[in-house]
């Protein structure tokens, strides 16, 4: 039944992101061409989706917990430092490169398109390397995830 | 590559993928963040939280089958780039959202929803970038 239920919500994800455009590289990328072929449409996918998780996270965080578990688990960190930071405009690069984002790729994974397979397959090997890097740098901090 | 501009369509798959984060919050408690869902199932296997990871992602690659089903095709898929700078590209992206700790729908969507400074910071810092990024692709070196 729990396993059903969060099937079912990355359903409602993976149809979002497919009929939103954001598994399309050639809309993501002309959106943040404002000096040429602009294409706002992604504006409105991030409009959509903030307006909807700000209301409901309101009702939902008011209850005393989720139902598959005991607490909700937000991220606790508040640090805005320059990991955070540089990590963000190192993605930003990356995504103005290849067009398309984590959340963008995985559903489209399902279409078994070449190009988002070879995307994952890079996207796995970075995080991969960005979680052995600090290791062999021999530093104690390992990377967080949200 | 001129693209269509679709306001309807992109604003009903946002609405879609917020719902999907509050339904994630309300069932599992947790951010809807693709980062750490697709980090979590791959390098920190046999934990407690293996699952709900593998579910979600189950369902999400399911998306453009039913997309398929309804509408007869899948989403549009367009690569205006060369396969070498797709991967690298993918490369950069992973390592990028691992120091960052997420991407366009953990800090994007849930981090602002939350009004989470951290996650308004990260969000505003790659958005600068990809816009820089494709600006400098597309009008100075004119890729």
């Amino acid at each position: 039944m729990r396993w059903i239920a969060l099937y079912l919500v990355g359903l409602v994800f993976g149809v979002g992101i497919s009929i939103s455009g954001m598994a399309n590289p050639a809309k993501v990328l002309n959106f943040f061409d404002v000096a040429g072929t602009w294409d706002p449409s992604l504006a409105f996918v991030m409009g959509g989706a903030v307006v909807v998780a700000f209301l409901g996270y309101r009702v939902v965080l008011a209850r005393p917990k989720p139902v598959f578990d005991k607490t909700f688990q937000l991220p606790a960190s508040k640090t805005i430092d320059a990991r955070l930071l540089g990590g963000s405009a190192v993605f930003g690069i990356g995504w103005g490169i290849a067009g398309f984002c984590p959340g963008g790729a995985l559903p489209a994974l399902g279409t078994l398109n070449t190009d988002v397979i070879l995307f994952v397959v890079a996207l796995v090997a970075g995080m991969w390397l960005a979680r052995r890097i600090p290791r062999i740098l021999n530093t104690a901090r390992a990377p967080v995830k949200t | 590559m001129v693209t269509e501009f679709t306001p309807w369509a992109s604003l009903s798959g946002g609405v879609l993928i917020g719902m999907a984060a509050v339904l994630l919050m309300a069932l599992n408690g947790r951010v809807m963040g693709a980062t750490g869902i697709l980090a979590g199932a791959i390098f920190d296997r046999f934990t407690g939280d293996t699952g709900w990871r593998v579910a979600l992602l189950a369902g999400m690659l399911s998306g453009p089958a039913v997309v398929r089903l309804v509408t007869g095709s899948f989403p549009a898929i367009e690569v205006p780039t060369s396969t070498l700078a797709l991967m690298i590209g993918g490369l950069i992206v992973g390592a990028g959202v691992t120091f960052g700790s997420g991407c366009t729908s953990g800090h994007g969507v849930c981090g602002m929803a939350r009004l989470s400074r951290r996650s308004i910071a990260a969000t505003l810092v790659f958005m600068a970038a990809t816009f820089a990024t494709v600006f400098v692709i597309r009008h100075v070196l004119g890729g």
